[in-house]
């Protein structure tokens, strides 16, 4: 099977982490991507005035280099790349008026009419492998290991984009359970990270972090999965500068949730690219036996 | 010879079809097989500045012109493109785009540094103005999108071609000037994404050597032409014997070409 893919610009530096093991984890499950020959930024964030087609230009360019490439699917990894690519197709799908100011704009490309479905990694997953499947080809279930599950605002919100419920959303549990951890629940797996909040106003992006953290321990969470770079940034490497704000916080390892599914499906290590993680990650999946200690 | 062009040597000598073209919105009939360069001094205009190489490659002679009945903007070097009926244009020598200051010596070759010099990176909409006013047909926005996302190498490949003439900065709508920028990044990728080259590394190491001192002394000893007459003393025609039976490589050279004489290129044989 193969599979239209569209990185984002993170996948390819910062968080490689997430972009190797989740390529490397399909491949396993038997799926190969297609990544798009010609891609720009997505813009990263969808613009909600209803009148600013401009910042529309750059996800549908993307989807219009989908289509030229005879895709009729495309996968995203990040969550914000999704958000923002799923609705500007959206709106090229319903919005008839739109679209013709924006196809008349790109003169120099391919007409389109939201021909191409956008999915993310973990809907992706979900529908076209199905957790069974996950399942069964688990070689390294991660047992011990209590995880919690970061969904954040971009997977779930608006609900005409949402890939599972938008207050109670399972898919995160089903994969946590799929690979042989632990599931934990706790209250604050959709609370925002303080996304773009962490340039402008660290202190408020950091105390809503703190709150996640706080929130996840108290479970008894050993780590969190999620699948966005910007919410990693702030949970995740950022983590020093969240706990210093709050007493009693412990180190929280944070994972891509590809990271996860890929070291279950017995996969390298090398794919995890863990350096890239905060440095209790790999630590804790020693301690826990998962990986062999170097 | 000089290459400048006169109203002599800019009259074909054939007799061409005059057409009508519009400079800077005034109409003038020339020859239509002229360039518009050609053509700008055939209507008698007198290039100070703006000219360049005449050859295409130095991007001093950008022009921007449209049709009639045709709403794009239509872009050509002024010095390779030849005038169409009709044309509107007007050349754009020079247009205001900053570049960062850095030190060279500082930079480590990381794609934040590309950031931090030129932060205005992160205005592009992705609109492609720049790509479709590119006289190189470059994919500018291409490129400034492999910069985004830290891809130093496909930038510079794909910026590779690029003339410096500015046209991309002219048309941006986030105010950058993107051939600033993708020079930065390929004096990264060549200072820290090739290999270096080991045997410019050997022949700088043997001059300092002294490898060529006494040839050089040689030369020296020769002496200097006559301050005061500029006459050539035997000395000087003797340099001037040596330099023109040098050795270089012949045009019709075969790739692995090297050269005879010991003085002419260290060669790779340990000398």
């Amino acid at each position: 099977m193969k599979l239209g893919y569209y990185p984002g610009c993170t996948l390819k530096t910062k968080a490689i982490n997430l972009e190797v093991s989740a390529v490397k984890s399909l491949e396993a499950l038997g799926v190969e991507v297609e990544e798009l020959e010609r891609w720009n930024c997505c813009g990263a964030v969808y613009s909600l005035a209803d009148d600013d087609l401009v910042h529309l230009l750059a996800p549908v360019r993307d989807l219009i280099r989908a289509k030229d490439q005879g895709l009729d699917k495309v996968m995203t990894l990040c969550s914000m790349c999704y958000n923002t690519i799923a609705r500007a197709n959206l709106l090229m799908r319903k919005d008839e008026e739109k679209r013709d100011a924006i196809n008349n704009f790109l003169e120099e490309e391919t007409d389109y009419f939201g021909e191409v479905d956008v999915v993310h990694y973990l809907q992706f997953v979900r529908d076209d492998i199905g957790w069974d499947k996950v399942a069964a080809a688990v070689k390294n279930p991660l047992k011990d290991l209590k995880v919690g599950p970061y969904y954040g605002c971009t997977l779930t919100k608006p609900g005409e984009i949402k890939i599972d419920d938008s207050i109670e959303p399972v898919s995160f549990k089903n994969l946590i359970e799929a690979i042989g951890a632990e599931y934990v629940a706790y209250p604050d797996a959709e609370t925002c990270c303080g996304s773009y909040q962490i340039i402008g106003n660290p202190e408020a992006a950091l105390k809503t972090t703190a709150t996640i953290v706080e929130s996840a321990e108290k479970r008894g969470a050993d780590a969190l999965i999620l699948s966005c770079p910007l919410c990693e940034y702030n949970i995740g490497r950022r983590q020093a500068d969240v706990r210093g704000l709050r007493e009693g916080l412990e180190p929280l390892p944070v994972f891509y949730f590809t990271q996860l599914l890929a070291i279950a499906l017995g996969l390298d290590i090398d794919t995890l690219h863990l350096d890239r993680n905060m440095p209790e990650a790999q630590k804790l999946l020693e301690d826990k036996g998962i990986l062999a200690t170097a | 010879m000089s290459d400048t062009a006169t109203v002599e040597n800019a009259t074909p000598k054939v007799e061409a079809k005059l057409i009508p073209i519009y400079i800077m919105g005034k109409m003038y009939e020339v020859p239509e097989t002229l360039t518009i360069m050609k053509a700008m001094e055939y209507a008698g205009y007198k290039y100070v500045r703006g000219a360049g190489c005449r050859g295409g490659v130095c991007g001093a002679c950008a022009t921007v012109y449209r049709k009639p009945g045709d709403y794009h903007i239509r872009v050509g070097l002024a010095c390779q493109t030849v005038v169409e009926p009709d044309m509107y244009l007007t050349q754009i020598p020079f247009y205001p785009a900053n570049r960062a200051k850095y030190d060279w010596e500082q930079i480590k070759g990381e794609c934040e540094e590309v950031y931090e010099a030129y932060p205005e990176l992160f205005r592009c909409l992705a609109c492609n103005a720049c790509t479709k006013v590119c006289p190189m047909e470059i994919p500018v926005m291409d490129y400034v999108s492999a910069i985004k996302r830290g891809d130093i190498e496909k930038a510079n490949e794909l910026s590779f071609d690029c003339i410096q003439c500015g046209l991309c900065s002219t048309r941006c709508m986030a105010e950058m000037a993107q051939y600033h920028i993708a020079q930065m990044v390929r004096r990264i990728h060549g200072r820290f994404h090739t290999p270096q080259s080991k045997h410019c590394e050997e022949q700088v190491a043997a001059i300092k050597d002294g490898y060529y001192d006494d040839a050089l002394a040689e030369l020296k000893a020769l002496g200097t032409m006559d301050p005061t007459t500029y006459e050539e003393t035997p000395g000087i025609k003797k340099l001037i014997e040596l330099y023109q039976a040098r050795e270089g490589e012949p045009h019709t050279a075969e790739e692995f070409w090297t050269p005879e004489s010991d003085y002419a290129l260290l060669k790779s044989n340990g000398k």
